[in-house]
């Protein structure tokens, strides 16, 4: 699947359909492992859809299958009305660790999807230094991987999965190594980024207060198996800012959500 | 005088440890050779060593000999390591043909090399050919099986990021595969240089018009022992530059590994 998701589509059709997938691992000692099963969801060309549930529910295994690198086991998956069938060049990945390569000064490693996808170099060198000033790491672009702390890592991957300019954004708890001013901040520059591009965006997340600030649907997910247990749409009036996180109507979102969770932080 | 601080320090640290070590045992030898009137023709001294390896320099009998085992030496780690790379990187491909290929190649690494010297040299001749040849076939193991090793060794995180964008096989073997065996090579070539040396002097032993390993064998003949000790001096001296050649290669290329540990510490 090598063309663009932003083509001419008929009006309500989700950009993502999932229906019915399941995933089950072969685990080291033979018993097989349900990371997902009957997985049922859509996500609307433009929307922003955040993922929050326990850890080990199958989140980032969700990720990778819509990423086009591993495999789903059972069900459809269809990605601007195609059948998934691998990687695409117009989707951006945040994996879960930040993945540079430490041979690679910073920039470089930015880099990485535009050189694989051959794109013209000096326009995408200077997107590249412009992501790393949005994210506060313009003065690193070139040192290397190992010379920064896994914050700033995390923000060169992220950097990494916008320098193609995709349609398609999938993040694995981006932010998840970010204090929380760093991480207002990114959350704002995000939501600015997919305001502009006019992206679809699904991210991971263990922060619910991020997941209702950031998101026009809100997925819990519960394990064993990993199930989706809800599905709440987030109404709060766009653009966002941060002193929403003191309304009312956030905070009542919020709840709702964290209601799904008992006390340990599982889903009862 | 050293002080006591002085000698704690010494003592607390391997590098400034080690030298004093060895002239401990130098010094052992020598006076143990000295008063008990060992006969040069059975075990020579430090001194004695020392000296003959001065006059074969001055006299001009050890630089052509020691040219011609250098020469042998490098180029037979040359190939080796290049044609251990090169199949390392072809079988390294997938684990299907590593699987089909790998347990010939181990076969074939249990023929002992100074058992098929012999028929290289009825082969070759007598010449440089035979040696290099031998020498290329023991530094050829470790290179292609550290190879093999390093290629399979990329974090499945790192190809699923590159195949996440889009990225062919070829791309992630570049981008990611081969640098990432980078320092397993950078470790055989290391073992290839040292067993490099083992390899020329094998060769010479079986047959040979000159080289340091003639060069022994005709010493031995004429129960010269403070000569054979003198070039097995510098054989150790030969061994130990290509060791530090190739770890400052390996520093260079390997920036990133900076304060990792070194496979061989210390020298
Ligand atoms: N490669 C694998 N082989 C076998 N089992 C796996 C593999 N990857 C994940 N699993 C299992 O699948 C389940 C879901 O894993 P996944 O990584 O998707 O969880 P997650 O929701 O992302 O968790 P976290 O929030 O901790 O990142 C877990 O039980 C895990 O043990
Ligand atoms: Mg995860």
């Amino acid at each position: 699947m090598h063309d663009s998701m932003t083509g001419p589509c008929a009006a309500g059709h989700p950009l993502v359909h999932i229906a019915g997938l399941g995933k089950t691992y072969a685990g080291a000692d033979g018993l097989p492992v349900q990371a997902l099963d009957g997985i049922d969801l859509s996500i609307g060309r433009g929307q922003f859809t955040c993922v929050v549930g326990p850890s080990g529910c199958g989140k980032s295994t969700l990720l990778r299958i819509l990423a086009g690198v591993m495999p789903a086991g059972s069900g459809t998956i269809e990605i601007a009305g195609r059948r998934l069938d691998g990687p695409s060049r117009d989707v951006g990945v945040v994996f879960q660790s930040p993945v540079l390569l430490p041979w690679r000064n910073i920039l470089s490693n930015v880099m990485v999807p535009a050189e694989v996808q051959k794109l013209p170099a000096d326009d995408a060198r200077a997107r590249a230094r412009d992501l790393l000033d949005m994210v506060g790491l313009s003065d690193f672009a070139h040192r290397y991987p190992g010379e920064l702390s896994g914050g700033m890592q995390q923000r060169v991957g992220l950097c990494r999965a916008l320098v193609h300019n995709p349609s398609l954004l999938l993040m694995d708890e981006p932010f998840g190594a970010l204090d929380a001013m760093t991480r207002e901040t990114m959350n704002l520059e995000l939501l600015r980024i997919w305001h502009e591009k006019d992206a679809t965006v699904l991210l991971i997340t263990h922060s619910i207060p991020e997941a209702v600030f950031l998101a026009d649907q809100v997925v819990v997910m519960a394990a064993r198996p990993g199930r989706i247990v809800a599905n709440y749409p987030i109404d709060l009036p766009r653009p966002r800012r941060l002193d929403m996180f003191s309304t009312p109507a956030f905070g009542a979102h919020v709840r709702r959500i964290r209601s799904h969770f008992n006390s340990r932080g599982e889903i009862d | 005088m050293a002080t006591p601080r002085a000698l704690t320090a010494v003592f607390s640290s391997p590098r400034a440890l080690s030298p004093v070590v060895l002239l401990v045992l130098l010094a052992a030898w020598e006076g143990a050779v000295r008063a008990l009137h060992v006969p040069a023709i059975v075990l020579p001294a430090p001194s004695a060593v020392v000296q003959a390896l001065w006059l074969e320099i001055r006299s001009g009998t050890l630089w052509p000999h020691f040219l011609v085992t250098c020469e042998e030496i490098l180029a037979g780690f040359g190939i080796g390591a290049i044609v251990g790379i090169g199949l390392g990187v072809l079988i390294g491909q997938s684990r299907f043909l590593e699987q089909v290929f790998y347990p010939y190649l181990v076969a074939a690494q249990t023929i002992p090399k100074v058992a098929i010297a012999p028929i290289l040299v009825i082969w070759l001749g007598y010449g440089l050919s035979s040696k290099i040849v031998i020498t290329a076939t023991i530094a050829f193991f470790p290179a292609l099986s550290n190879t093999i090793v390093g290629l399979q060794a990329t974090p499945r995180e790192q190809m699923e990021m590159l195949r996440a964008c889009t990225a062919t096989q070829w791309q992630i073997f570049c981008m990611a595969r081969f640098p990432q065996a980078l320092p397993y090579i950078f470790a055989g070539l290391d073992v290839a240089a040292v067993l490099s040396v083992i390899g020329a002097i094998v060769g010479e032993f079986v047959g040979a018009r000159a080289g340091l390993g003639y060069l022994i064998l005709q010493m031995n003949f004429s129960f010269d022992m403070a000569g054979v000790f003198s070039i097995l001096l510098v054989l150790c001296l030969i061994g130990i530059c290509l060791h530090l050649a190739v770890g400052l290669v390996r520093r260079r290329v390997l920036f990133w590994t900076a304060g990792q540990a070194d496979p061989l510490p210390g020298l």
